[in-house]
């Protein structure tokens, strides 16, 4: 790489990969995000966290550009995410519980299908890669819709990785799971990010799951970030043990107020 | 295979596999058709020895039937295969993806060629040896008949899966049936001049009224009417622009009301 390229290269690794400034959005006149403003760092793990009904999902709709803000911008990898995210869509991916797969494809071909969609060039190889790691290889020629939970959840996590996302943002990635395929999830998003250095953000209500993988945390309550802080310094400043009881702190706070 | 032709394709394949896996999928393909053309076949049998216009025209009601068939198959092609992303709670995967909106549409637009093929062939080959009637003695007119009323297709599709889009499976009903609110209108069995003089006009504007008027003038005046064709064609590009303006605003408003998440629910 030549220097002027090096400079550039150097610029753009160093700029957080998600900027979010006062972001809104309401629905027919119900507020479902507030006007929050946060940066993810690159190769960060971020964690949304809160109840049902405070902003998460909403939130992660609009960092994809499947929901138009209200107001307020939110730049990823640099580009607004209203106007050019067909720019870094391939560089990005997504899994939730709440979306599904064609039932009556096997499991080889919904990665072929979206290894196509992400212009993934060596898809025999990455599909291979992507079986082995996540124990698909033997659900392989299986329908997506006769698989159990477990299995649906290591399908949607290889079609969020089929493209070797810098960016992956997952919705409830272990909802449902059960506690040893939830730890083996875990586990796998952690090698991930050490490996190829992605960054993470991820809505969950399970506390355990943030401890253990966020380097920061966002509370949401009632569409705004009524906290943020890293696991250890959240715990710190409420005085409590785990995250847990930070939650239901902040939570009950927010029942509290009128 | 990269970039736009790859993503098109990637749509392709996911309903080639899926027909793979499925034949009452495709039966369901080919059962309305043959069906159909049975009916009008032994109708069009019976009329012939009453009627001596229905004896002059052999095979008019056949062919109108195959080629409403061509139409109906069409819109079809792209609303069920909207349908089936909605029903498989697989549309926010598609749309986090690079795929952009007008690939989507060409894809759809594939589908409904191949989903019209698939359906009416088998149809026409049957009505050979059954009624001894081939609709592929139109000749190259055939060509221009099934394009226009393809196009047609696109553009009622296109609209229609722009509800689907913002309206979610509410909608589903619209998808199955607003096409043959067009049949009366258009012509299809018999000549537009037996509608009310009134209603004519809004015959008149629909490119299904031009292309069964052209298909009648070349079975049984043998000529091809030109008129008709330019009529059909520039209607149909009036009814692709429609239909492709609703697409878009119905994502763009699906994207505002947050339901693209959600779509299938």
């Amino acid at each position: 790489m030549a220097g002027p390229e090096r400079a550039q290269y150097n610029a753009a690794m160093s700029k957080p990969i998600i900027e979010v400034r006062d972001l809104r959005k309401s629905f027919a006149g119900a507020i479902a995000v507030d006007g929050i403003s946060f940066v993810a760092a690159r190769g960060a793990i971020t964690g949304l966290l809160g109840g049902n009904g405070a902003g998460k999902t909403t939130t992660i709709g609009m960092l994809l550009g499947l929901i138009l803000p209200s107001s307020g911008s939110i730049a990823v990898m640099g580009e607004d995410m209203v106007r050019h995210r067909h720019r870094v869509l391939p560089r990005m991916n997504f899994s939730s519980p709440y979306v599904d797969f064609p039932a009556r494809l096997s499991v080889r071909e919904t990665l072929e299908v979206f290894g196509r969609l992400y212009g993934v060039r060596d898809r025999a190889a990455r599909i291979a890669r992507l079986a082995g790691d996540l124990h698909l290889r033997r659900f392989l020629e299986q329908r997506a819709g006769s698989l159990s939970a477990g299995q649906k959840t290591r399908l949607a996590l290889a079609k969020a990785l089929i493209n070797t996302p810098e960016l992956l943002l997952l919705d409830e990635p272990t909802a449902s799971l059960d506690p040893d395929t939830g730890d083996w999830i875990r586990a796998y998003l952690e090698a991930y990010r050490r490996e190829t250095g992605a960054t993470i953000l991820l809505a969950s209500h399970n506390m355990a799951e943030v401890e253990r993988l966020c380097d920061e945390v966002l509370m949401m309550r009632a569409g705004r970030i009524v906290d943020r802080g890293t696991p250890d310094a959240l715990r710190a400043r409420f005085g409590r043990d785990n995250m847990e009881q930070v939650f239901l702190d902040i939570a009950r706070a927010g029942e509290a107020t009128p | 295979m990269t970039g736009a032709v790859g993503r098109v394709g990637a749509i392709l394949m996911r309903h080639v596999y899926l027909w793979r896996g499925s034949w009452t999928r495709l039966f369901d393909l080919v059962y309305w058709p043959l069906l159909q053309v049975m009916v009008w076949g032994f109708m069009t049998e019976f009329l012939a020895g009453k009627s001596s216009w229905v004896a002059q025209a052999g095979g008019v009601f056949i062919g109108a039937v195959l080629l409403w068939d061509v139409l109906v198959r069409g819109q079809f092609g792209m609303t069920l295969s909207m349908l089936e992303e909605m029903w498989s709670r697989n549309f926010a995967n598609l749309f986090v993806s690079p795929l952009r909106p007008w690939e989507f549409a060409t894809a759809l637009m594939c589908l409904s060629i191949a989903r019209s093929l698939i359906g009416v062939i088998p149809a026409a080959l049957l009505a050979i040896p059954l009624f001894g009637y081939s609709i592929f003695g139109l000749g190259l007119p055939l060509l221009a008949f099934w394009t226009l009323l393809l196009v047609f297709g696109w553009g009622v599709g296109l609209a229609l899966c722009g509800l689907l889009v913002r309206f979610g499976l509410a909608a589903e009903s619209y998808a199955w049936a607003s096409i043959f609110v067009l049949a009366p209108f258009s012509g299809v069995y018999y000549p537009i001049s037996t509608l009310p003089a009134w209603l004519q006009p809004f015959a008149w504007s629909l490119p299904t009224t031009y292309i069964f008027e052209g298909m009648r003038a070349v079975m049984i005046g043998g000529a091809l009417d030109w008129r008709m064709l330019v009529g059909a064609l520039l209607l149909d590009l009036v009814y692709v622009a429609l239909g492709y303006a609703v697409f878009l605003w119905a994502f763009r408003r699906a994207r505002e009301r947050g339901t693209l998440l959600a779509s299938g629910e």
